[in-house]
């Protein structure tokens, strides 16, 4: 009878319901018994499920979005990055905390006197994953597949494209700008890079994640479906992945440090609220987290059993102009604007002391940075007076562009935007605010249809050059140069140290380039963040890397 | 009723065609440039220019269709431009989540539902069915994100019972065979895990059960308080009949169609509108696998993703039309 079909249905929902609220505080729960095992052995095991054996060290580290593809030169973004710095090596390494250079899979290099040749000399006994050796033969293919958009590995006619490749090293194979000349294979773990012209930031470059190697065999296997199945040399090798979901590496036991990796697994999952993710690793269900709002960061530091972690200072948020629209191509007025907006209380207001306010645009741990510069401050009286003097009395109006994404060198942009526009209301300024969706946003703003916008960038390589050469070249109008900012004396100076070697006369070229910046005001520099991580008590030797990808070979779970 | 299914199998010829033809030019409306957005914000103009050629975006739209429907037809839903990867491969579990998702959110709100309705239709005007059609008000004007906060906030955080994220154990991940997590569990006679799945399931079905259970709740009552007020029923009434054979044998038969007309486009609608419940509790479903690709202007993927779902809906309407015909033989087309 229908009657009691309905009936039992309802009691049998209703003891579903009763059976899972009873069964958090109880010991009879599989899954928080597992997690309280795998998690450090607190609450003693019960059954364990599964293919994880008791003692296990796995990690669970949660992030707000999925990776993009697995094959990590051909995509730029941070999330794929994460995983595949645990995945692959490239020949030179950042040191754990900062982006100083260091050996990885090559011990030692050699540059000539006149800077044109870099020789490489490997690390010997280095198995991919897939069982095939490590040696100069594959380095090359690597780059030769980057560089050469007809090579059989380039998969250029199934979408793939090495953007970074070409922003590095000057482009690719057969254009005149591209910098890497040829690469000789001296013998199996000698390896030398003929350059045309000298490239400051080039063992910089070569330490950038997205040049590690990727096992040429399976290359060869895949083919274009390499972006699923990475192969590399590093402490973990791919296990599975589902999208959205989560990607599982496992150790990878040949691996050529001694020791490492401590981990068993590491789970790297997507949770995209930020605050179900704080809320997952309160409940232990994850042990790392990263994208933290900064209010919520008082409140991790002092609960017990979390750990907040602090990255470097690594990127910038600023206020841009576009330099060809009036009255912005006027210098007196940019002056003015820089006098009018309060980046000071903006940043008190919106990043919790988990950022400084910036006076150049590059952040100051990195080399050449020029402590001379002092901020121009918030002075209403001045910018008025820069305004009367450039002719501007009576006011004007702008449009004023937000990114409709936060990021974490911006938080909150709404809120930026608004701030600004009081800022410059007060001087006489009447703001108009537009949103565009962020592909849109992105692409307007390169072709100059704004007048102010918000915008940022974050470091990937630690190298001043990455910003000045990115945001400010004239080469890089209708790229990243979105405030459309040309002066040749700027221009010279950029090139000049991106072709110099000696990392003392590049500072000195930086200082100045930032000296003339800080007069020429194509921007407001607002901020520099310091992104927040947070991770169970548990977890030892996680230091987050100010490029966002951290290593987790060193990472453990003890119990205290 | 076998040349019924034939005849309304054919209709769908032409809204199947119509489908992908919004679809198609719903896409090519959107502003942005989307090898510009795949290359990212360092690409060079040149490589952007190359892969717009290797994309065929500067073919011209009547032949991009035209290749599309071939390869449709083909079972081939293309290839994400972002991650390369075929998207018949990405897109299948992420239908099984959501439709595990969606199965479960509906069958809390057809039983709460379902019943609340015939309890207050029959106790008419009882603080029963005051309280219900308070609950019913409440629940159709609840925002659903609010509500999914609420619960993570109150039963994952606060109280521990449930978890926060996800539909599995993560540390423990299912070797999944056909997606739907509940079944892949059954499969492997795994019962604890049965339990760990439900366990996710539980609050995302609730949020997302919210609003059509309160919608049917509200649609069973009306509709049983009309036929209750029947001849027929009166006449089962005088014959003797117990109240619980009279409601759920006699009048909740007829009193069904138009709930079932509600509960297939609310299924219809939670398909495609679950994004914010799959975000809240990381779902890894259809509609967030869309909402992302619109981010970033993943044209294949936005194409098949919304093709799909109007897919589903189609099929929905399909069979709650076939089940009009089953339930009340009166019904011919």
């Amino acid at each position: 009878m229908k009657g009691k079909y309905a009936f039992w249905s309802i009691l049998m929902l209703l003891f579903i319901l009763l059976l899972a609220a009873c069964s958090g505080d109880g010991g009879a729960d599989p899954s928080a018994s597992e997690e309280g095992n795998e998690a450090g052995n607190e609450e003693g095991t019960s059954e364990q499920k599964g293919s994880n054996a008791a003692g296990d060290q796995v990690l669970v580290y949660a992030r707000g979005g999925d990776s993009v593809s697995l094959d990590f030169a051909s995509i730029s973004d941070g999330e794929s990055s994460r995983v595949t710095k645990n995945i692959f090596e490239s020949l030179l390494d950042y040191d754990k905390e900062s982006f100083e250079v260091v050996p990885g899979l090559s011990h030692d290099w050699e540059v000539s006197d006149d800077g044109l040749s870099y020789t490489f000399f490997l690390e010997e006994d280095v198995t991919f994953h897939d069982g095939t050796p490590f040696n100069a033969e594959a380095v090359k293919i690597n780059f030769e597949r980057w560089a050469d958009p007809k090579h059989k590995y380039a998969f250029t006619d199934q979408g793939y494209a090495y953007p970074l490749y070409g922003t590095m090293f000057g482009g690719y194979k057969g254009d005149d700008t591209h910098n890497i000349k040829e690469i000789n294979v001296i013998n199996d773990y000698e390896i030398e890079f003929v350059l045309k012209a000298p490239q400051g930031p080039f063992l910089q470059n070569m330490a950038m994640h997205y040049f590690a190697m990727t096992s040429p065999a399976a290359l060869e296997k895949y083919g274009p479906d390499i972006g699923e199945n990475p192969v590399g040399t590093g402490p973990f090798k791919f296990v599975s992945w589902s999208k959205n979901d989560q990607i599982i590496l496992e150790k990878f036991a040949d691996y050529r440090k001694e020791g490492l990796p401590k981990l068993d697994q590491v789970i790297f999952e997507v949770i995209p609220e930020n605050s179900a993710r704080l809320i997952a690793l309160r409940s232990g269900e994850v042990d790392i987290i990263d994208g933290i709002n900064p209010d919520d960061a008082a409140g991790i530091e002092s609960e017990e059993g979390l750990e907040l972690y602090v990255r470097g200072e690594n990127n910038v948020g600023f206020l841009g102009m576009n330099v060809e629209k009036e009255p912005l191509n006027d210098k007196l007025v940019r002056q003015a604007i820089n006098y009018a907006v309060d980046t000071e209380a903006i940043v008190e207001a919106l990043y919790a002391d988990y950022a400084t306010t910036a006076i150049n645009l590059i952040p100051p741990n990195y080399f050449g940075y020029n402590e001379e510069i002092k901020a121009y401050g918030h002075d209403v009286e001045r910018a008025q007076e820069l305004l009367a003097e450039a002719g501007y009395d009576n006011g004007f109006e702008l449009d004023l562009w937000v990114m409709p994404v936060s990021r974490p060198y911006m938080p909150d942009p709404e809120t930026v935007a608004e701030i600004v526009q009081s800022n410059l209301e007060e001087v006489g300024i009447t703001t108009n605010i537009v949103r565009e969706e962020w592909a849109p946003y992105l692409e307007k703003t390169g072709k100059g249809e704004h007048e102010l916008y918000l915008l940022g960038w974050s470091g990937s390589n630690g190298d001043p050059d990455y910003f000045f050469d990115s945001l400010l070249h004239g080469d890089s109008i209708g790229g990243e140069n979105r405030s459309f900012y040309k002066n040749n004396e700027v221009d010279e100076l950029i090139d000049q140290a991106g072709a110099e070697i000696d990392q003392g006369q590049r500072a000195e070229l930086y200082k100045q380039v930032q000296a003339i910046l800080h007069e020429e005001a194509p921007g407001v520099n607002i901020v520099h963040s310091t992104p927040l991580a947070a991770a169970k008590s548990e977890v030892k030797n996680f230091i987050p890397h100010p490029s966002t990808s951290d290593p987790l070979e060193e990472v453990e779970i003890a119990t205290e | 009723m076998t040349a019924y299914i034939i005849r309304r199998l054919l209709h769908l010829i032409p809204v199947l065609i119509g489908m992908t033809l919004i679809t198609f030019s719903i896409v090519h409306l959107i502003p942005g440039n989307p090898a510009q957005t795949i290359l990212g914000e360092a690409a060079t103009q040149e490589a952007v220019k190359n892969l717009e050629e290797s994309m065929g975006l500067n073919e011209p739209y009547i032949k991009q269709y035209g290749i599309y429907v071939t390869d449709l037809l083909k079972g081939d839903l293309g290839t994400s431009l972002r991650t390369k990867a075929a998207i018949t491969k990405e897109i299948w579990p992420h239908i099984a989540a959501t439709f595990e998702l969606t199965f479960f959110a509906m069958l809390f709100a057809i039983f709460i539902g379902v019943n609340a309705g015939i309890i207050s239709a029959w106790k008419q005007n009882s603080w029963f069915d005051f309280l219900a059609m308070l609950f019913a008000l409440v629940g159709v004007s609840i925002p659903v994100f609010w509500l999914a906060l609420m619960e993570q906030w109150v039963f994952a955080q606060e109280l521990g019972w449930f978890p926060a994220y996800g539909r599995e154990n993560s540390r423990d991940p299912i070797a999944a065979i056909t997606q739907f997590y509940v079944l892949d569990a059954l499969i492997h006679l795994d019962f604890p895990r049965v339990f760990t799945i439900l366990k996710h399931l539980l609050l995302p079905s609730i949020a997302l059960g919210t609003i059509p259970m309160a919608i049917i709740a509200r649609m069973t009552r009306s509709s049983m308080l009309e036929v209750m007020q029947s001849d027929y029923i009166r006449t089962v009434r005088a014959k003797g009949g117990g109240q619980f054979l009279v409601i759920y044998k006699h009048a909740l038969k007829n009193a069904t169609i138009p709930v079932l007309t509600v509960i297939g486009l609310q299924t219809g609608v939670l398909l495609g509108g679950a994004i914010l419940t799959e975000t809240i509790f990381s779902w890894p479903g259809i509609g967030r696998y869309v909402f992302e690709a619109i981010n970033y202007r993943d044209y294949p993927v936005i194409q098949s993703g919304i093709l799909v779902i109007a897919f589903l809906f189609v099929m929905i309407n399909l069979i709650v039309d076939i089940l009009y015909t089953y339930i009340d033989p009166r019904i011919k087309y």
